[in-house]
Parts: structure tokens; C-alpha cells; sequence
């Protein structure tokens, strides 16, 4: 049988992670419209540029934080390697590298996707139009998400796809609370107030998770039982454990049902902050902080990243 | 001339082909009405169910599912990348079944006689030491590899995939314009313009006998499978492509899904103890035959042009162990090399001692003295083609011509006679076209495909180029050409 090609490993890896993170940012975006006042009620823009710690090369660009810099920078700025255009752009890139692997249906809604942004001009990512296009962006994600879901064949293929959306989630679930932890400080809304709750509950939404919280914490929406609702809740698709576990279980399946020698390293690390997360609980994140916790989970990211690349993705032989 | 079709078609042309005029240009459809084939009657009176802009619209719908199916080639300018389709002209051009049977086996004959070709002069020379075609011609020519005299061929298949542009002329034959038989592109827009037509007009295609064109990639996977090393039973193939970044990207995606090949870039593939493998999740596996669509000169850094990225280093070596197939095989451009086209049918007579079935386009040789002469003489009534290049560069067509471009390719060819070749202006065949909401006749050619691995095969009809521009003789997409679907109607 012939095995999957380490490069198209690589752009599965990839594109799952890139598609997963426009999605992110597209609800970031959207939630930050309603949930981000600062103490005189402006919306505050310049917290996204946190996000992912771009602001030095933002007022480079634009020189000052307006909100219509800050949202094109984030959704259609192709200098912005981060950006959703530049996102979608580069997992279009993927899939089509990958045109042989995946379904027909998967490949021509990324191309249509990738096509609507580029068709985008600056006045569509303004703030009045803002809620539209981040409508437009989740819903082409998730239609991705369905039809690769639904289409793409089971093999090691699925398994590397589903690896990088599920780091990606990780990545991004965290990301989103820190940006809340710290709107918190400057802000000074006090804990428990009817912004913070409004606050709380935007967050919840951004991950569509509302309803799911409801399930198990009606009535009650405190920070606590909101953090640890994303962190260490394992059955909301959307927290930390649970994308973390998914990624475990990813590349459990690929070296136990597919013969995979490679990636014991990878497979480790992930299994250890898999049962660390487990072990973790509130009590814990209020000792350490959760700055910290945010922090040594990104690192934890970062590493098993970085095993899987070089497990699976570097060429097995070098060529000198 | 439509005006002079009788019986069957004249009450149907009315509407959409109404005024449809091809002029003193032999017209294929309405030349197949005149020889009232069943289909192209059909076809037509199907046609005319339609108002010019009801058909514009489909035919815009049409184009932009190409577009979004990715059904493209790549244009790059300085700071861009920009996705095209090749133009596609929604109405067919057909071709009947005894009309196809003939170009069927004139292709096989050909391709048969290439072939033969290539072993010889990769092998004993016989048809350079009888003196039929002459010897610096080829060991001359620069797509001569004489690195294949040390390399076997399985089955003595040096082309397996093979493209043969044929036009018709005004007297209504066929004949050879050209072989390619080094990468031949373009049969993935075959495939895919039938898909496009079944989808987009059902009602045109329903029911009618038109032979189908989606087996292409189960022929070319049976052929390359027949053609792997020694006694492989169960071979891995792959096919090499330049990567994301080549114009043809979209057509190497096409063969490898169709095939069931992997797709793989010069960089997955690496040789080692006179093998070739490629690198998967699983470590290294081998493979047994590879279906290239890079060059020659870029295929192994090793023998062949040393910045080469494209290639695997290496590869010639396992070639000559004979532990690797490819397809084609190196050197096989000196066979469509626009001067060796010249003796084709003394090559074809040599090897199989038959005479050409689809007869050359008559050809003067520059490099001869008598063709030269002749030439000069009959400048304004030919076309000169320079031999070296491809994609109708450097074509100069001798009644289009003004004066000074006339005196210009005069001078080229004094200074370099064996470069060019030329050929009597053949007024090409034209079909119906769609043009800004009117169909008017515009000239086309014909590029049918033959995969050979034992024995060979060719998909019925093949790719018509259709030169988009009025009055317009070149076809190459580069130049304003799009395409037609072609239907072999049974």
C-alpha cells in the first residue's frame, strides 16, 4: 500500500489548523463589537492587537490603532500572515496541493471561500459591516468543517487534518481567555458588575458555548464557572482539554491503527499535558494565576507542534 | 454555405444558426449535416431551441463553474497570480464515427512508427546509416540524448502518452500538423469539458451516441502499470509534477486522481542503492514508475541541467540499472522536432512499410537546398515556423504578412536556413462559436491523445483548440485560443 506523503501530511496538518484559525478570529472579532468597553464605553480595539502579539508590527503599518486599521488588519490585510484573507489564502494553498487527496466538494467551497475574500474591498471590514462579514467567514468555515467532516476518507489523511484543527483550537480557546484576563485589569470593571457579566457571557459566546455552559452551570454565570468551563470541561468541543485530548487521541490512532513508527516523542508529550490538564482544577489556576496556565499551555502547544513536524513532516533522508 | 444545405437541416436552420455563414471555410458541423450524420442533425436542431441569450447565459454559468472547480491554468506577472480558465466555446465539434476510425488508426500507425524510431536511433541506427533521414539531423539535434543508447526501454515504449495536432484543410482532409511527444498537455480539458457539458447542457448532449472520454485515467494507469521495471507485480506510481506553482498544475492534479496515482514534487522522491523512493509519514517507499511532466534538462541535476530544484538527482542512474520507468522516456523530443516532422512519412514507410495514414502537411525543408529555394521564392504565399519552438512563436504566415515581416523572416532564414520549415497556408477548418452573443465560424484543429503501453490507445476525439479571435488561425491558449468539447458521434 502506498502511504501518505510526509508533504501532504504536512499541508493536512496545516490547512486544518489554518481554516480553524480564521474561524477563531472571525468570532473574536464579532464578540468584540459587543463585549469589549473600556471604562469610558469606547469598544476596545487595540486589546486584539494582544491577540497575537502583533502590535509593534500594526503601528508600523497603520501608525495609530483606529478601528477600521485594526479590523482590516485582522480580516482582510494580506501583510498580516494572520489575517483570515491570509489564513483562508494559505489553506487554499494546501488544498490545493492536496486536490488529489480531498474530496471535489471540499476542494471548490475553499476555492469559493478564498475567492469571496479576496472579492472583499476595505468597506465590507468596517465596524457597521463588521457582524455581516464575520457571519460570512464562520459560516464558510464550518461549511468546510461539515463537508470535510463528511468527505474526507478515513485514512492517516483525516488523522493529520484533525491534529492541526484540534492544536489550533487549543490554541486559540486560550488565547481568547487571556485577551479577557487582561481586558479585565485596565479596564476596571468590577468583578460580579453588569458589564463583567456581559463580558462573560460574549466570551461564552464567541465559542458558541452558551447554551452547552447552560447544560451543566444555569444560573451560574461567575467568571470561575466560565473558566473553567473552557479549560477543563471534557465534553464542550471547544475547551482546552477537550481539543488537547482530541490531538492526543489523533495521533494515538495514526501510530496504534495505521502502523505509524514515528511521532512516540509527540504522542508522550500530548498524553502528559492531556493528564495534566485532567489533574488540573480551579483551586490550582487561582493559586497559579491564569496568566500562567494560559502561558505554560501555549508552550506545551508550541512543543508538541514542533514534535509532530519533526516526527512526520521532515523529509526522512537528507539530501547532502 | 449553410444556405446550400439541403433536406434535412434546411428547415431546422433558423433559428440560433440561422444566419450562421462559414463563408468559403469548410464548417464541421454543417459539412457533417450535408453528409447527414443522424447526431449532427441532431445536434443542431438542438441548438436552435435556443435564443443566442439564453445560450450566453449558460455559457457564462458554464465558465464560472470552471473557475471555481479550479478547472484553471496559472498566469504570473510580477506581483500576482492570477487563475484563468481556458476559454471554453459551449458548442461541440463533431466528428463521425468512420471519420474517427480513420484519424483512430493514422494515430496508432504514428505512434507505432515513433517509437520504432526512437529505438533505432537510440540503439543500431539503421535509418541514419540507410541515409533516409539524415544522420546530424538527429545526432545533431538538441533533444537528442545519447545517454538513452545506454538505456532499455520496456516494451520499447518510448511515448507512452502522445498528442498528434491534425487539421483539416478547405478540400476537407485531415492531415499531421505537428507531434508532441514529450509532455503533451491539454487532454485533462477533454475530460472536463464533457463533465462541464453533461452538467451544464443536459439537453444538448441527452442521448446522443457521442463516445465516451472519462476512461482516459484507468487507459493511462493500465498502460503505465504494463510498463513498470522487470517483474514488479504490484508497481507504485507516481506521477512528478514541477509543483503548485506550474501553469499546468490543475492538469497533473486531473491525471493523478483520474489515475489513481501519487502526485509527487521533485523534493518527496530520493535516490538510494540505485532505487528510487518516495518519502511518506512511514519512511521511504519505492516507486516503480514515474509519469513526468518536467523536462528533460531539469529531470536530474546529476546529468542534466545542475541548478535544476525540479528534479531528483540521481534518477539517470537508476534508469540505466533499470529499476525505474519513466514515462516518456528521456530524448524523445528529437521525434517531434519540427524538422524530423518533415520525414515522417518516409519514417513511417522505413519502419512499417505502409504509407501514412494521415498524410504530412507537404513541407519544405530550409535546410535543403531545394526547399530553401523554394521557400524564398513562395515566401508570400507560406508559413515559416521556426523548428525550435513551440506554442506558435515565431510563426510568420506568408499572406497575412505585411512586407516588411516578410523581409525580416527572409533574412532570418538566409542567415539560418536549417532553423525553419515551411508549409502551404492551409486554410483551416472552422465550427460554430459563440462569439459576444453571436455564432459566427471560427477555425479549430484537433490534438487527439494516445496512451501506448503494450499496445495503444487512443481516447476518441480529442482536444479542439478553437481560435477565439475572428479571422484567426492560432489556437494555443496562449495566444486567444479556448477550447470545445469533442464528440465522436457513433
Amino acid at each position: 500500500m502506498t502511504k501518505l506523503l510526509a508533504r501532504f501530511a504536512e499541508c493536512l496538518f496545516w490547512c486544518g489548523r489554518q481554516v480553524e484559525r480564521a474561524n477563531a478570529l472571525a468570532r473574536v472579532l464579532d464578540v468584540n463589537q459587543s463585549y469589549s468597553f473600556d471604562a469610558h464605553g469606547d469598544r476596545n480595539w487595540e486589546m486584539l492587537l494582544h491577540l497575537y502579539e502583533q502590535k509593534p508590527e500594526f503601528l508600523e503599518r497603520f501608525g495609530e490603532v483606529t478601528p477600521e486599521a485594526v479590523l482590516y488588519w485582522h480580516l482582510l490585510d494580506e501583510g498580516n500572515s494572520s489575517s483570515v484573507r491570509s489564513s483562508i489564502f494559505q489553506a487554499r494553498e494546501n488544498a490545493r496541493t492536496l486536490r488529489p487527496l480531498i474530496s471535489t466538494e471540499m476542494w471548490t467551497q475553499l476555492n469559493g471561500f478564498h475567492q469571496t475574500l479576496m472579492d472583499l474591498s476595505p468597506i465590507d471590514a468596517t465596524p457597521r459591516r463588521l457582524s455581516r462579514l464575520a457571519n460570512i467567514i464562520k459560516e464558510n468555515c464550518q461549511t468546510h468543517v461539515g463537508i470535510t467532516l463528511e468527505t474526507l476518507y478515513r485514512d492517516e489523511a483525516y488523522y493529520f487534518y484533525r491534529m492541526g484543527q484540534q492544536i489550533e483550537r487549543a490554541d486559540q480557546t486560550t488565547r481568547l481567555m487571556w485577551t479577557k484576563f487582561h481586558q479585565l485589569l485596565p479596564m476596571g470593571a468590577e468583578e460580579g458588575s453588569a458589564v463583567d457579566v456581559s463580558q462573560w457571557h460574549a466570551l461564552l459566546r464567541a465559542v458558541a458555548g452558551f447554551q452547552a455552559f447552560n447544560r451543566e452551570n444555569a444560573g451560574n454565570l461567575t467568571p470561575e464557572a466560565i473558566m473553567s468551563f473552557l479549560l477543563f470541561n471534557p465534553m464542550f468541543p471547544r475547551s482546552l482539554v477537550c481539543s488537547v485530548s482530541a490531538a492526543s487521541d489523533c495521533l494515538t490512532r495514526l501510530r496504534r491503527d495505521f502502523n505509524l513508527q514515528a511521532g512516540s516523542l509527540a504522542v508522550g508529550h500530548l498524553r502528559q499535558f492531556q493528564s495534566q490538564l485532567y489533574d488540573y482544577d480551579m483551586e490550582m489556576v487561582n493559586q497559579q494565576g491564569l496568566d500562567e496556565i494560559i502561558d505554560w499551555s501555549q508552550r506545551e502547544l508550541i512543543k508538541a507542534t514542533d514534535l509532530i513536524a519533526l516526527s512526520f513532516f521532515a523529509l526522512a533522508v537528507d539530501d547532502d | 454555405m449553410a444556405s446550400q444545405s439541403q433536406s434535412a437541416t434546411e428547415e431546422t436552420i433558423e433559428a440560433l444558426l440561422a444566419s450562421y455563414d462559414s463563408g468559403q471555410f469548410y464548417c464541421e458541423l454543417m459539412q457533417a449535416c450535408r453528409d447527414e450524420a443522424a447526431g449532427a442533425i441532431e445536434l443542431v436542431r438542438r441548438l436552435n431551441a435556443f435564443t443566442p441569450g439564453e445560450l450566453v447565459e449558460r455559457s457564462a454559468a458554464a465558465e464560472r463553474e470552471l473557475m471555481i472547480l479550479g478547472v484553471t491554468f496559472t498566469v504570473y506577472t510580477q506581483r500576482s497570480r492570477i487563475d484563468r480558465t481556458l476559454p471554453f466555446d459551449v458548442i461541440p465539434r463533431v466528428l463521425s464515427g468512420a471519420e474517427w476510425s480513420r484519424l483512430d488508426r493514422g494515430v496508432k500507425q504514428r505512434v507505432k512508427a515513433v517509437n520504432l524510431f526512437l529505438a533505432d536511433i537510440y540503439g543500431p541506427q539503421k535509418i541514419l546509416s540507410d541515409g533516409v533521414v539524415p544522420k546530424d539531423l538527429v545526432l545533431g539535434n538538441e533533444n537528442y540524448r545519447p545517454i538513452m543508447r545506454d538505456i532499455k526501454v520496456p516494451h520499447g515504449t518510448y511515448v507512452v502518452i502522445n498528442g498528434t495536432d491534425l487539421v483539416r484543410g478547405g478540400d476537407g482532409r485531415f492531415c499531421v500538423l505537428e507531434d508532441n511527444c514529450r509532455t503533451p498537455s491539454g487532454v485533462s480539458y477533454v475530460v472536463e469539458n464533457r463533465h462541464l457539458m453533461q452538467r451544464a447542457f443536459p439537453d444538448l448532449v441527452d442521448a446522443l451516441p457521442i463516445r465516451p472520454v472519462s476512461d482516459y485515467g484507468q487507459r493511462l494507469r493500465r498502460a503505465l502499470r504494463e510498463l513498470a521495471p522487470g517483474d514488479v507485480s504490484n508497481p507504485r506510481i507516481v506521477l512528478l509534477s514541477p509543483g503548485t506553482y506550474n501553469s499546468a498544475y490543475f492538469e497533473h492534479v486531473f491525471l493523478a486522481r483520474e489515475a489513481g496515482i501519487v502526485l509527487v514534487e521533485g523534493q518527496d522522491l530520493f535516490v538510494e542503492d540505485d532505487k528510487v523512493f518516495m518519502r511518506t509519514i512511514a519512511g521511504l517507499q519505492q516507486v516503480h514508475v514515474i509519469y513526468r511532466r518536467i523536462d528533460d534538462a531539469f529531470l536530474d541535476p546529476e546529468v542534466f541541467n545542475a541548478e535544476s530544484m525540479l528534479g531528483v538527482r540521481g534518477l539517470v542512474g537508476v534508469l540505466a540499472k533499470g529499476n525505474v520507468t519513466l514515462a516518456n522516456a528521456i530524448g524523445t523530443g528529437v521525434a517531434d522536432d519540427k524538422a524530423v516532422y518533415a520525414y515522417m512519412p518516409r519514417i513511417i514507410k522505413y519502419y512499417l512499410d505502409e504509407d501514412a495514414i494521415i498524410d504530412n502537411v507537404p513541407t519544405r525543408i530550409c535546410r535543403e537546398a531545394e526547399g530553401l529555394a523554394y521557400t524564398l521564392e513562395h515566401l508570400s504565399e507560406m508559413v515559416v515556423k521556426p523548428v525550435g519552438e513551440s506554442g506558435g512563436y515565431g510563426i510568420v504566415i506568408g499572406p497575412h504578412a505585411t512586407k516588411q515581416e516578410l523581409e525580416d523572416v527572409r533574412a532570418k532564414i538566409k542567415h539560418n536556413p536549417a532553423n525553419f520549415i515551411a508549409q502551404p497556408m492551409i486554410e483551416l477548418s472552422v465550427s460554430p462559436t459563440l462569439s459576444e452573443g453571436v455564432v459566427e465560424p471560427r477555425h479549430v484543429d484537433l490534438r487527439p491523445f494516445a496512451i501506448t503501453g503494450r499496445d495503444t490507445w487512443v481516447l476518441p476525439g480529442g482536444l479542439t483548440r478553437v481560435a477565439l479571435r475572428k479571422g484567426s488561425l492560432i489556437v494555443n491558449s496562449s495566444q486567444g485560443g479556448g477550447s470545445k468539447d469533442t464528440w465522436v458521434l457513433d
